[in-house]
């Protein structure tokens, strides 16, 4: 092999790619926060006492899990300004991104939901609570304790979606990698350099995830 | 006092805690309670058993609404149980409940399971809601566990919390589903003696149970359901001694070889 390993242009651009880095996070939280509130509104739509929004919720979710992301955004990114919405590439992608995560957490955390036993939800509507309480106060903790696993995977997969963004020129690591490429024909360096950068943006949130679930879901179970 | 107000203390007398009148209850196709009448006065202690699947959960489920009826008519302290969500509210405020599995919420304190319906329902002040929770977690003997949470206690300590929870409600009735069945035979006993404490101190309540120590020793009224219906209704000392049903002298007889 006589490719020689030059690193100047990554080592160049490593201010570019360090800031990148922290527009990957903002779309990735960004976009977990737009999913988990898709998710939670999703599953108590999911059992509305009117069928169409039932059914509704239904077809969103197999219509986000049956068609690839790239397209999502792209039909996103075009046909939003058709619709008189004109957004800035970075809001697009978490949108985009956080109505492809949530379509994920919907299910989620709907069977998060569906393993809390029935007598919980007893005992409150008994204690006088309402249903809405009861779900807020009663179902909803224990219940994201038992999928938070699940959602954990679910969100490293989202965080690493945000590379994807970069098709439509959204502010992130992917984007600015290709940049540097392009200017400097160093592919296998930039790649390289990133793909040790996405392990660790990944190592990070799940430690983000592991330190939720020592903070929140950590009272005793039997 | 006035007269009218006498009158007003008579009428609340003369006006039974619960009234069930030709209640019919369907779970789809399926009858499972057949023309309920039943009347309970303030302060009564009435005992139901029968068989499983007679019908007892689903009686007493109906007079909070956790299940809805079809016929016929339930009041609590004068409202009438219907679908109408505040007198939904109305009634759920006056009647605790008490479940064979205590029901307790996993991911709160002692204290918090007894703290939140108060806080979240009646609107109670915390430190309220706090002095309330202490005050009835001393009287079910369990004050010191305030803190712990319920996977930490015994399935006998849970049962108590879970009396004191209903408790901080400050309800006029309790209604208790076969609160000793789901432990273990050393537990009974402290939880039958919470129930003896509360019977003691006036509460009108209905217990599912085959606990006939307890029954005998509290009860007001057996009350004995087979296939949806009320079969006898008998002072203990009648239902036990002398059963006027052949269906009721077999239940016995099971009851006492399990015991
Ligand atoms: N949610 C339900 N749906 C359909 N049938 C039910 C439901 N709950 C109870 N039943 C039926 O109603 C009957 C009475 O049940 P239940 O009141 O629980 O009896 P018990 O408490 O005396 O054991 C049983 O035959 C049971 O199978
Ligand atoms: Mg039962």
């Amino acid at each position: 092999m006589n490719y020689k390993l030059d690193f100047t242009p990554v080592i160049e651009g490593l201010p570019d790619l360090l800031a990148a880095c922290l527009g990957t996070f903002a779309l990735a939280l960004g976009g977990m926060a737009l999913a988990i509130v898709i998710g939670i509104g999703g599953v108590i739509l999911r059992d509305s006492a009117l069928a169409p929004v039932r059914w509704a919720v239904k077809a969103f979710v197999e219509l986000i899990r049956n068609t690839p992301f790239l397209v999502q955004i792209f039909f996103i990114y075009f046909a939003l300004p058709l619709a008189g919405l004109r957004l800035d590439p970075t809001p697009t992608a978490i949108i985009a991104l956080g109505i492809n995560g949530g379509a994920y957490a919907i299910e989620i955390i709907r069977g998060g939901v569906q393993s809390i036993p029935k007598g919980q939800i007893e005992a409150g509507l008994a204690l006088g609570l309402h249903k809405g309480q009861v779900f807020r106060l009663i179902v909803l903790k224990p219940a994201l304790r038992a999928i938070f696993p699940s959602l954990t995977s679910q969100f490293v997969l989202l965080t690493l979606t945000t590379s994807i963004c970069s098709a439509i020129s959204a502010y992130e690591l992917t984007s600015v990698a290709q940049q540097i490429e392009t200017s400097s024909f160093r592919s296998f360096e930039v790649y390289g350099t990133i793909t040790v950068f996405y392990l660790v943006i990944s190592w990070v949130m799940m430690r983000f995830f592991g330190e939720i679930t020592r903070r929140y879901f950590s009272y005793p179970v039997k | 006092m006035t007269q009218a107000d006498a009158m007003k203390g008579s009428a609340a007398q003369a006006e039974p805690m619960i009234a069930m009148n030709h209640v019919e209850k369907w779970y789809g196709d399926y009858k499972a309670l057949t023309d309920i009448n039943l009347s309970v006065r303030k302060g009564e202690r009435i005992v139901l058993c029968g068989p499983s699947g007679s019908g007892k959960s689903t009686l007493i489920r109906c007079i909070n609404h956790l299940e809805s009826y079809q016929k016929g008519e339930i009041r609590v302290s004068g409202t009438k149980v219907d679908d109408n969500a505040r007198t939904i509210d109305a009634v759920r405020r006056e009647v605790g409940m008490v479940f064979q599995h205590f029901n307790l919420f996993p991911h709160m304190t002692v204290l918090d399971n007894c703290m939140l319906a108060p806080m979240r329902s009646l609107g109670a002040g915390k430190a309220e809601a706090e002095a309330t929770a202490r005050q009835l977690l001393g009287r079910v003997k369990i004050l010191e566990q305030a803190d712990k949470y319920p996977s930490q206690l015994s399935g006998g300590q849970q049962q108590r919390v879970a009396i004191a929870r209903a408790l901080c409600m400050k309800p006029k009735v309790m209604l208790f589903d076969e609160p000793t069945s789901a432990l273990d035979p050393e537990m009974v006993k402290e939880v039958l003696d919470t129930m003896i404490g509360l019977a003691e101190e006036g509460m009108t309540m209905i217990c599912v149970t085959h606990e006939m120590g307890f029954a005998r020793q509290v009860a007001d009224r057996v009350i004995f359901m087979a296939d949806g219906a009320i079969v006898e209704e008998a002072t203990p000392e009648a239902f036990f001694s002398a059963p006027s049903h052949e269906r009721t002298r077999k239940f016995l007889g099971e009851i006492l070889r399990q015991h």
